[in-house]
């Protein structure tokens, strides 16, 4: 007969089986329902408040005026100007992805196996400052990138696409070009990983059944393959979207003086101390990905993390 | 008929290697950056090579707090991260439950979420409650978003884990702490490793959320944050972004052996 306190509650849990998932759960839902959600709507109910602009204090009333400052012509520049710098992003990391994934998930063995994880895992853990710092070193005016234009005689080409209003700037550290290729640096591994998982996932006999009933390498890729890869996609695209989103430090450090969401979110609490325009200011991104996060599921995004 | 052993198309072949140098090239010019004898600006090739630069910033006190900080914030963030990760992996992976989808997303939320809005969600509810910035407000926010790389591991071995193993063990009259400690935990070991060992690198580099959790202290990213915007001395930045590159390295390659058997293998996704 088994009489020890631990394996009575062994017994209980064993015939009761909802028991000890409740009791693990509890500690981890309390954490991120307290520390997690709770700051998520405190922050949320700050959005509702104002700033009084003779006091420079915040109003606890309810009000929809700070979310109105949001449709102000300078205001929704940033928001537009993220948007678009992040849905630009996303395609390029699928575009750049999509190559090493397939070439992990199908062609690689062995030591190139390995070669590819690490090529992949190594970005992806390295420290994101350290990242950013590399292509400081890269873009900068005697940097590297200038280096090679000189040396291969390109410099005039390089001299002409920083010429392009909107897009390009003093030295390639300061426009928006710096900006885009350091995003799209940065969350490329985020990108590359879901690809290959989904990649990995695609029977092989479903392509063999494709090639024996004649269908040729290109029509069995693009009828085979790249639908069933594309959960992936856009589990990858969820992150290299969401990341650009919020983001404020890359566009601080390369890039042109104009904002992006993070950026305006980080200078309204801090410098000009309204909080309730930053909190306003983030609900952007939250909806946006809620919107995104949707779509992605109905597309089966989250079967593919 | 083309079989899956076929040497991969030229184009492919060259558009992944053009990736992969786009990955890595990057990470190989800190190294070169760490030795160059050039101490204002970014010139490339550099003049000449030295070690002085390592001498330099080993003897700076400001660098060796930034990094004791780090490490302790990191320590005690993976083991609670670990803590609440396995705990949920468990859970979710044992049995469906309702609002079982829920629990994967609220887990999942601090990283889908751009960290900003976590960074300054914690510091309204910190600014709210009127509690004082402290080496645990910067603990609380990295162990949230610590949760999900410790719940990943965990619930991809538990999935693998077969039910009937605990059974068999119920069956042979162990109690559920002799099933857990002997069954269980050597099962899911090495995935707990390796995720803490990933919890453990996220903490360490973490920047956005400190930022706004940290009040006035410097872990080593909010250090070389604040170098790269008012630049005080070029090559002490330099060595110690290869520092952090080597300290990244070695829990990944662990990570890496830790979950390979398996894991790895082409197919064995679901």
């Amino acid at each position: 007969m088994r009489s020890s306190g631990g394996s009575r509650l062994g017994d209980v849990f064993w015939r009761r089986p909802g028991l000890p998932v409740l009791v693990m759960l509890t500690p981890p839902v309390l954490w991120l329902g307290i520390v997690y959600v709770g700051s998520l709507l405190t922050l949320l109910m700050q959005s509702f408040y104002s700033l009084d602009d003779f006091s420079g204090l915040v109003v606890p009333e309810f009000t929809l005026s700070t979310y109105a400052q949001l449709l102000t012509p300078a205001n929704f520049d940033i928001i537009r100007r993220t948007v678009v710098m992040a849905a630009l992003v996303t395609v390029a990391d699928a575009i750049i992805a999509f190559p090493i994934a397939y070439m992990a998930a199908r062609y690689a063995r062995g030591h190139w196996k390995a070669l590819f994880y690490l090529a992949v895992m190594l970005p992806l853990w390295s420290s994101y400052l350290v990242k950013v710092y590399a292509w400081k070193l890269i873009l900068a005016k005697e940097g590297i990138l200038n280096w090679l234009f000189e040396t291969l005689h390109l410099t005039p080409l390089l001299d002409l696409v920083l010429a392009i209003p909107g897009v390009g700037g003093n030295s390639l550290s300061v426009s928006s070009i710096g900006t885009f290729l350091v995003f799209v640096y940065v969350w490329l591994p985020y990108m590359i990983l879901p690809t290959q998982a989904a990649l990995e996932r695609v029977p092989a006999n479903l392509v063999d059944a494709s090639s024996d009933l004649g269908g040729r390498p290109s029509a069995t890729f693009r009828h085979v393959i790249l639908p069933l890869a594309f959960p992936g996609i856009v589990a990858g695209s969820i992150f290299t979207f969401s990341l650009t989103l919020g983001d404020y430090i890359i566009p601080q450090i390369v890039g042109t003086s104009r904002l992006f969401i993070g950026q305006a979110v980080y200078a309204q609490q801090g410098t000009a101390g309204n909080i309730p325009l930053a909190a306003a200011f983030t609900v952007v991104p939250v909806v946006i990905m809620g919107i995104y996060l949707t779509i992605a599921k109905r597309l089966g995004a989250f079967d593919a993390l | 008929m083309r079989s899956e052993d076929g040497r991969a198309p030229l184009f492919l072949r060259l558009a992944a290697a053009g990736g992969l140098v786009y990955l890595l090239g990057p990470l190989l010019i800190i190294f070169v950056y760490a030795f160059t004898t050039e101490e204002r600006s970014f010139v490339w090739p550099p003049p000449g090579l030295t070690l002085k630069w390592f001498a330099v910033a080993w003897n700076r006190p400001d660098v060796t707090a930034a990094i004791v900080l780090s490490l302790q914030v990191a320590a005690v963030a993976t083991v609670i991260a670990m803590v609440l990760g396995t705990l949920c992996a468990a859970a979710v992976s044992r049995s469906r439950f309702f609002g079982r989808e829920t629990i994967s997303l609220l887990v999942i939320l601090p990283i889908a979420l751009p960290g900003i809005i976590t960074g300054i969600a914690l510091r309204s509810a910190f600014a709210t409650f009127e509690i004082p910035f402290s080496f645990w407000t910067i603990v609380l926010g990295h162990a949230t978003f610590c949760i999900v790389v410790v719940y990943n591991n965990a619930v991809a071995r538990f999935r693998r884990t077969s039910q009937s193993l605990v059974e068999a063990s119920m069956d042979l009259g162990a109690d559920g702490f002799q099933t857990f400690r002997h069954v269980i935990l050597p099962n899911i070991a090495t995935a707990l490793l390796a995720g803490g060992m990933l919890a453990f690198a996220l903490s360490f580099d973490e920047v956005i959320v400190t930022t706004f959790t940290a009040g006035q202290q410097q872990t080593l990213p909010l250090w070389m944050l604040e170098e790269l915007i008012r630049p005080r001395q070029r090559p002490v930045t330099n060595v110690v972004a290869l520092f952090v590159v080597a300290a990244t390295f070695l829990p990944i390659l662990a990570a890496f052996y830790l979950t390979r058997d398996g894991e790895h293998v082409a197919g064995a996704g679901k």
